[in-house]
């Protein structure tokens, strides 16, 4: 299956620790096409977070198997990009604005106009091409995550991981950096893993919605949305497709919550 | 009318620059002024065998360091308090980083640092000066011996503290070990580093000092000594004015880079404080 971009195989992560054993994650498998916009939406410490850094490579888990492009995923795979929550946290404030964008491409074979010319490019894309002297922290929380948006497009990455990359931002620049997501999957045709846990975004920004349980985490539905790929903040919210697939994806999450849902015994 | 308003305003806010760097020299220096006047008078009306008004220390101030003896004593000092200072950085540093960056050494060594940080290093010139001999290096070795502690345990604390979603970014982007230190480990140490060196530059000085107490035959601290056993009181307070003088400079130096090294967190203070 050439397809087949991220492949993720009964995945387990326990923690130990001297108070005890604590099950993350239980048994995840899913699978990830190229080119697709997929949104992971669970309730509140159902192990999101612990997922994400697994398929990043930052994390061992406990078993299980996690395939980029058929590699296995033992440590940071060159090929993918992340994007944090705490942007504050993952820009270097040392740095301007540029030279964090910049900075992944150092080690690359590029050559240094061909870096320059990418460096543009992805500031452009996300409207910053006039802050590129400016420091990370003269910018707001809006603007700072469009910088590591930036660093991410400029990396050229085969997967962008986003690790519920708006829940520090006001309301209105949460709309507006979701269509520039939405805008960077259509035009650029990037692969987008997107972690939330804002169930009107997932099905907003996603092709498909997988809906975590909480923990022991495993997968409680992996959801198509058939919504227009052309999406609009208010035209596409009003449509009553996607009041219904919100209204779906609640109450799944409730279900998890409570507990409800039963694990499909393998 | 705004545009009339405005040249209009120009050159007052000039003039009120300029207002604001005399206010700024004339608050620097006010101070100490006072205090030579307040001494002068004090001199005048109650007269001491060993504290002579300023017009006798300058005099001797004058006399003692202008001429052959900046040559003879003090830039010999000088040179080892620098080559000391820069030492104790460049050592400090590099060792922390590594200390800092691999958490089986830090376990293993840092009880031992905070001992060998908790004994005075006056205790130690008699005893360098026997092993090594009195000869410049050995004085740079009892300066870097004192100085390279605040350095080395702060730039330690300050590489362990690096925020972790900086240092997974790093991991994630698949930074090079070297870019990593360069862009990553030592900008975000470097407020600590920084604190750590303005600690050294005083320990520095005061065993420049000390170190050419011991069997020495030039230097500043010799001279003082020498001074101090010859009853010469004048040029004794003298050479104590130009110590004091050294450690003016020396924070100046200081001051200078570390608004440029730490920039970036003077700005984000400022923005927080906002």
């Amino acid at each position: 299956m050439p397809d087949t971009l991220l492949e993720v195989e009964n995945l387990k992560k326990v923690y130990e620790s001297s108070t005890g054993v604590v099950e993350a994650i239980g048994d995840i498998s899913f699978t990830m096409r190229r080119g697709e916009l997929v949104c992971i939406v669970g309730p509140s410490g159902c192990g999101k977070t612990t997922l994400l850094k697994c398929i990043a490579g930052l994390l061992a888990p406990t078993s299980g198997r996690i395939e980029l492009d058929g590699v296995g995923v033992t440590s940071p795979p060159p090929s993918m990009a992340l994007v944090f929550q705490e942007y504050g946290r993952s820009l270097y404030p040392w740095l301007t604005v540029r030279a964090n964008v910049e900075l992944p491409l150092r080690h690359t074979a590029l050559a240094k106009d061909d870096r320059a010319r990418l460096v543009d490019d992805a500031l452009r894309a996300v409207g910053l091409d006039h802050a590129a002297g400016s420091y990370p922290w003269q910018l707001s929380g809006g603007m700072q995550q469009r910088v590591a948006i930036a660093r991410a497009v400029a990396y050229q990455p085969e997967v962008l991981i986003m690790d519920e990359p708006f829940a520090a931002v006001d309301a209105q620049t949460r709309a507006d950096l979701e269509d520039l997501v939405r805008t960077l999957h259509r035009e650029r045709g990037m692969s987008i893993l997107f972690v939330t846990h804002d169930i009107d975004e997932s099905v907003y920004l996603g092709e498909r919605v997988i809906v975590l349980s909480k923990s022991p985490t495993w997968v409680q539905e992996d959801l198509p949305i058939d919504l227009a790929p052309e999406r609009d903040q208010i035209a596409t919210r009003a449509l009553p497709r996607f009041t219904e697939l919100r209204t779906h994806v609640y109450e799944q999450i409730q279900r998890a919550k409570r507990g409800e849902a039963v694990r499909p015994s393998a | 009318m705004t545009a009339a308003i405005r040249t209009a305003a120009t050159p007052r806010r000039v003039a009120a620059g300029w207002r604001r760097v005399l206010e700024s020299i004339w608050f620097a220096v006010g101070f100490p002024l006072l205090l030579l006047v307040v001494w002068g008078i004090w001199a005048t009306v109650a007269p001491q065998k060993f504290f002579p008004d300023p017009v006798t220390i300058i005099r001797a101030f004058v006399d003692t360091w202008i001429g052959p003896a900046f040559v003879e004593d003090v830039l010999p000092s000088l040179a080892r308090l620098g080559v000391g200072i820069v030492l104790s950085i460049v050592v400090g540093v590099a060792a922390g980083t590594v200390i800092g960056l691999v958490r089986w050494m830090r376990e293993l060594l840092e009880p031992t640092l905070e001992f060998f940080r908790a004994i005075p290093p006056p205790v130690l010139v008699p005893i360098l000066m026997l092993i090594f001999g009195p000869q410049d290096a050995t004085r740079v070795l009892v300066i870097v011996a004192g100085a390279v502690w605040p350095v080395l345990l702060n730039t330690i604390e300050g590489v362990r503290s690096t925020d972790s979603v900086m240092t997974e970014t790093a991991r994630s982007y698949a930074l090079t070990f070297g870019e990593r230190i360069r862009f990553l480990v030592l900008p975000a140490a470097s407020p600590r580093i920084m604190a750590g060196v303005r600690q050294s530059l005083s320990v520095a000085l005061i065993l420049m000092v000390i170190s050419e107490m011991f069997n020495n035959s030039e230097g500043l601290g010799y001279r003082i000594t020498y001074f101090q056993t010859n009853y010469l009181i004048a040029q004794m307070w003298s050479g104590i004015l130009l110590l004091g003088l050294v450690g003016v400079l020396l924070a100046a130096i200081f001051g200078f880079v570390e608004r440029r090294v730490l920039a970036w967190y003077h700005g984000i203070k400022e923005v927080e404080r906002a």
